[in-house]
């Protein structure tokens, strides 16, 4: 008996069972099931890959490539913009590890998926609890994909094709919102922000807002950090003209600021990825998608939603992918999106974070994090030539650091301050070139007041020199 | 006999008690406090939120118990066989979830100085490298956040390349397969398309004639699985290809289907100049109950420069991020990908090498057919299209018979295999089968458990013919029995959440408030 290759993966790679299933087809070798295949097409040679490793082997070498990056338990790392650090407790690592979540499918048989569906289901429900809306679907692919969809959404229900959008906005997710608009024939504009404080001006919303506008779209916080506090202006001055109020958040900043649907938004979008996802090198990520009770709205909502009902009998309750008829899979090409497979495990791992923290976790951490952010803008604002914040604003977790005064860029100023094992938030100055030399920082709850000491002693070393 | 957890389980809404919660933080410093004193009066009054968010309150115990009793109440490829047609549930090897907890990935920031990440970057290379090698093509870019995600990506770059070209005014038409995937049409129509379908033959391939009379001079392109989704070779793929080629199309592969040929033959090498990955089926990472997954694509020569920016590049010495591409799309999400679904997916591919890769295919397409030439003997079952023709990855059998003579359906027959502890097929797909049950094994599972599979599919046939009440009652023994997906979706009795089940309950019953 030969023991040719067998692989953990493949029980029946083991020659006899092979040769058993071979004769029940009746081939006498598997390549009798390529012979449909033209021949001129078939690769006759090996694939170019690295020879396989054992499991053992597999484990050190990525190891040893995964341990040449620096990691914020290496050092102080002060960037945010998007995809944040925040602690991801135990439990939820736990939960997203039970094997029968892990590995399964889109619960497309409801009666044994009813596990997914619940948890989906209740991250749904916390969404909206966080947001004060009444329906969030169970995900989409990030924040920028989720803004892409909402102008999508937006121009659908209005049957208007502009999207008007805050100046100050991660240019990333402005780009990617491009993409998704331009085929749609949706155009987006900014709107300029209030020089002193980064305030969207309300001026110039009211001279572009038209009745071409489908949606009007802010971000709270901001991307460069600070509140926006005239939201009940820009909610009036948006449905005056019939046009949806889009607002882009940061879930953790709930616990501590007004949700979005107490100030009139009609759909509420943010990156979830804080919610117990780790940052991961960027994704995956979580995108939020939630709006108002209205039929008008939930029929041309993307992505999968999930409905409690009961069974037929009417004995129990149970849990089911709803209004199927929305996507893809029934609809084809007049699906109000394509997508498919979404976030539904960030989701399920966002459930189980809110459900750790519940509301007095939301505040504690939301307090916990401005404490920490503001003494860092403070201490940082004490430094000979740099002003912090540079938007006269309240700030979240995030805030501008402008050096322009010291005579260095902020990429020489990191390029120091590297070397001195620490890394400093994300140069904005070419993003925002009116800002000068500005980067935008991030303080959360995982930074320590020994990080914030030793950044604003390094700072000023290097300033000093 | 199987019996699934029935816990009964309330929602989180209805557990805990007020006061409890299950996290903790670290004590801030005096200094910090003194400094600071009350940070929510820095928020101006009107942005502070007054209402604390109506989220339940439960201790950590609480917590992991609730969520472990949803999880039994779940079905994954660990808990048995998952024929679930083109989603390809395949094992999730367990090593790679330990590899993807390394604080290396875990703790690292996308935008951090490129000397501080050489490690994943070096992953994400060498693994663009490798899917190109394994794909056909000539550059992959990993960005795509599922296989639909790629197909926006994919349908986005024809739209680029023909736009390059001033062409884009005309063309204006994607022509998918009626046996296509939803996905397809739908990114086609997201991408600004008209779509155009093309009919499948009697084999169930396409319609070469059919497509000659849709192709023109609108055509902006054809997207096409290979093996399709009935399992089957488009054989005339040569053809196929020029069909599209001369007319100035581009030709799209959709790589939902690409387990059957790894190592065997290439999209790319077929004439493919757009391809799509799925790491979540092909690449053996989980598929976490609707993702993430990963939907990496990979071009032709010409359709290099219109892919999104960053390209992760390497100078010889460094690898880095490449933005410098004027001809891009742009973005189509935040970051660089799903990069720890792609560590996964490199995991996976060192873990079996080239000879590994092969040997999935051929384990994969020697069990398809192995359940094929057992389920056609069955009876009420039929293979339609070309009987004599080899299946692939899957097989799609119908159970149009068995309806007709006994009134059981695809569907009851699903639900009936639920009840023996078995995942359904893939049910009603594609719509060019009646009763359609699509059937995908994968290389996953052992010839014992395909047995087990074939001899259950025979039981509910039998079942069907003496006692179709035991068939059009199931399943009884999951969680819970038939779900009401009607009520569901009613308008007067959706409940798309916690809160909105209240508000609907209490104008029910608004006594009982």
């Amino acid at each position: 008996m030969t023991k040719a290759k067998t692989h953990p993966y493949i029980p029946n790679s083991v020659k006899e069972i092979k040769e058993e299933m071979m004769n029940e087809i009746g081939i006498k070798s598997i390549e009798e099931l390529y012979s449909d295949v033209p021949e001129k097409f078939r690769l006759r040679k090996k694939l170019d890959l690295p020879e396989a490793l054992s499991e053992l082997e597999l484990v050190k070498h990525i190891d040893k490539l995964l341990s040449k990056n620096k990691t914020f338990l290496d050092m102080p790392i002060f960037l945010g913009a998007g995809c944040w650090p925040h602690y991801v407790p135990a439990v939820v690592d736990y939960v997203i590890q039970r094997s029968e979540l892990l590995t399964s499918y889109t619960p497309y048989q409801p009666e044994i998926s009813q596990g997914m569906l619940q948890a989906l289901f209740e991250y749904q429900s916390m969404i909206c609890e966080l947001t004060e809306m009444e329906v969030a679907n169970c995900s989409m692919y990030d924040w920028a994909s989720a803004l892409g969809e909402a102008a999508r959404m937006a121009a659908r229900v209005t049957r208007r094709n502009e999207i008007l959008i805050p100046k100050i906005i991660h240019p990333e997710r402005k780009a990617t919102l491009e993409t998704y608009a331009e085929p749609a024939g949706i155009k987006v504009r900014t709107i300029d922000y209030e020089k002193e404080t980064g305030q969207l001006n309300l001026g110039d919303l009211e001279n572009k807002i038209s009745d071409e506008t489908a949606a009007v779209y802010i971000e709270n916080p901001s991307y460069l950090g600070f509140i926006e506090t005239q939201v009940d202006e820009i909610e009036k001055i948006a449905h005056k003209k019939n046009a949806l109020f889009i607002v882009g958040i940061d879930p953790i900043s709930l616990g501590v600021l007004r949700p979005p649907g107490e100030y009139g938004a009609d759909i509420v979008i943010g990156e979830g990825q804080p919610l117990g996802n780790p940052m991961n090198y960027g994704g995956p990520l979580l995108g939020i998608f939630a709006c108002r009770d209205d039929v008008r709205l939930i029929r041309q909502m993307p992505g999968r939603i999930i409905g409690m009902t009961r069974t037929v009998d009417g004995k129990q309750r149970g849990f089911c992918m709803v209004l199927q008829t929305r996507e893809q899979h029934i609809r084809r090409e007049k699906a109000t999106s394509n997508i498919c497979s979404n976030e539904a495990l960030c989701a399920v791992a966002a459930a189980v974070y809110m459900a750790m923290l519940g509301p007095e976790g939301f505040r504690e951490l939301g307090r916990h994090i401005m404490y920490k952010a503001n003494y860092a803008m403070k201490r940082l604002n004490e430094i000979e030539g740099v002003k912090c914040p540079v938007l006269n604003s309240a700030h979240f977790k995030e805030f501008t650091v402008n050096f322009s005064s010291t005579g260095k860029t902020v990429k020489e100023i990191h390029g120091e301050l590297l070397k001195m094992g620490i890394h400093g938030g994300k140069d904005v100055s070419r993003e925002f070139p009116e800002l000068g030399q500005t980067a935008l920082y991030c303080v959360t709850e995982i930074h320590s007041k020994e990080d914030i000491e030793r950044l604003v002693k390094s700072l000023t070393q290097i300033l000093e020199g | 006999m199987f019996r699934q957890a029935r816990w009964d389980e309330p929602t989180v809404f209805e557990l805990g008690s007020p006061g409890r919660k299950g996290y903790t933080l670290p004590k801030l410093e005096k200094e910090i406090v003194e400094a600071i004193e009350n940070p929510e009066k820095i928020i101006p009054e009107k942005m502070r939120r007054k209402n604390p968010p109506k989220l339940p309150e439960l201790s950590e115990v609480e917590v992991a118990r609730h969520f472990t009793r949803l999880s039994q109440m779940n079905y994954g490829v660990d808990s048995g066989f998952y024929p679930l047609g083109s989603c390809t549930m395949k094992y999730n090897p367990k090593v790679n979830e330990t590899i993807v907890r390394h604080k290396g990935i875990a703790w690292t920031h996308p935008y951090q100085d490129e000397s501080t990440v050489q490690g994943i970057l070096e992953i994400l290379y060498k693994l663009s490298r490798w899917l190109a090698e394994i794909t056909g093509t000539k550059e992959v870019c990993l960005q795509p956040s599922a296989g639909a995600h790629g197909e926006l990506l994919g349908t986005l770059i024809m739209r680029a390349y023909h736009k390059f070209n001033g062409e884009d005014e005309k063309r204006r038409e994607i022509i998918v397969p009626d046996s296509a995937h939803g996905t397809n049409p739908a990114s086609a129509a997201m991408a600004g398309f008209e779509v155009v379908v093309a009919p499948s033959d009697k084999n169930g391939c396409v319609d070469i004639e059919a497509l000659k009379s849709v192709v023109s001079e609108r055509t902006a392109g054809l997207m096409l699985t290979n093996p399709n989704t009935l399992g089957i070779f488009e054989k005339n793929i040569e053809e196929i290809a020029k069909i599209v080629h001369e007319a100035g199309g581009l030709l799209y592969y959709d790589g939902a289907n690409l387990n059957a040929i790894l190592g065997k033959v290439r999209p790319g090498d077929m004439g493919f100049d757009i391809v799509h990955v799925n790491i979540h089926k092909t690449f053996g990472t989980p598929h976490g109950g609707g993702g993430p997954g990963a939907g990496p694509i990979g071009v032709c020569e010409k359709l290099e420069k219109f892919l999104p920016v960053p390209r992760i590049a390497f100078d010889g010495k460094q690898y880095y991020l490449d933005y410098d591409k004027p001809y891009s799309i742009g973005k189509i999400r935040g970051f660089y990908g799903n990069i720890a679904v792609l560590l996964k997916a490199y995991a996976y591919i060192l873990s079996l090498g080239a000879e590994g890769l092969e040997e999935i295919a051929e384990v994969a397409v020697l069990n398809a057919n192995y359940i094929t030439k057992k389920l056609a003997k069955i009876r009420g079952f039929k293979l339609p299209f070309n009987e004599s023709v080899p299946r692939k990855h899957e097989c799609v059998f119908s159970a149009k018979q068995l309806k007709k003579e006994t009134g059981i359906q695809a569907l009851n027959i699903a639900k009936r295999l639920l009840d023996y502890g078995m995942h359904a097929p893939t049910m009603y797909f594609p719509l060019i089968v009646e009763e359609a049950l699509m059937i995908e094994p994968t290389e996953s599972f052992e010839k014992e458990e395909l047995d087990k599979f074939i001899n259950l599919l025979k039981k509910i046939s039998e079942e069907s013919y003496a006692h179709p009440n035991m068939v059009l009652k199931a399943p009884s023994n999951t969680s819970i029995g038939r779900v009401d997906e009607v009520r569901a979706s009613h308008p007067r009795t959706m409940a798309l959440s916690w809160r909105m089940h209240l508000k609907k309950q209490n104008r029910e019953k608004p006594n009982l408030q």
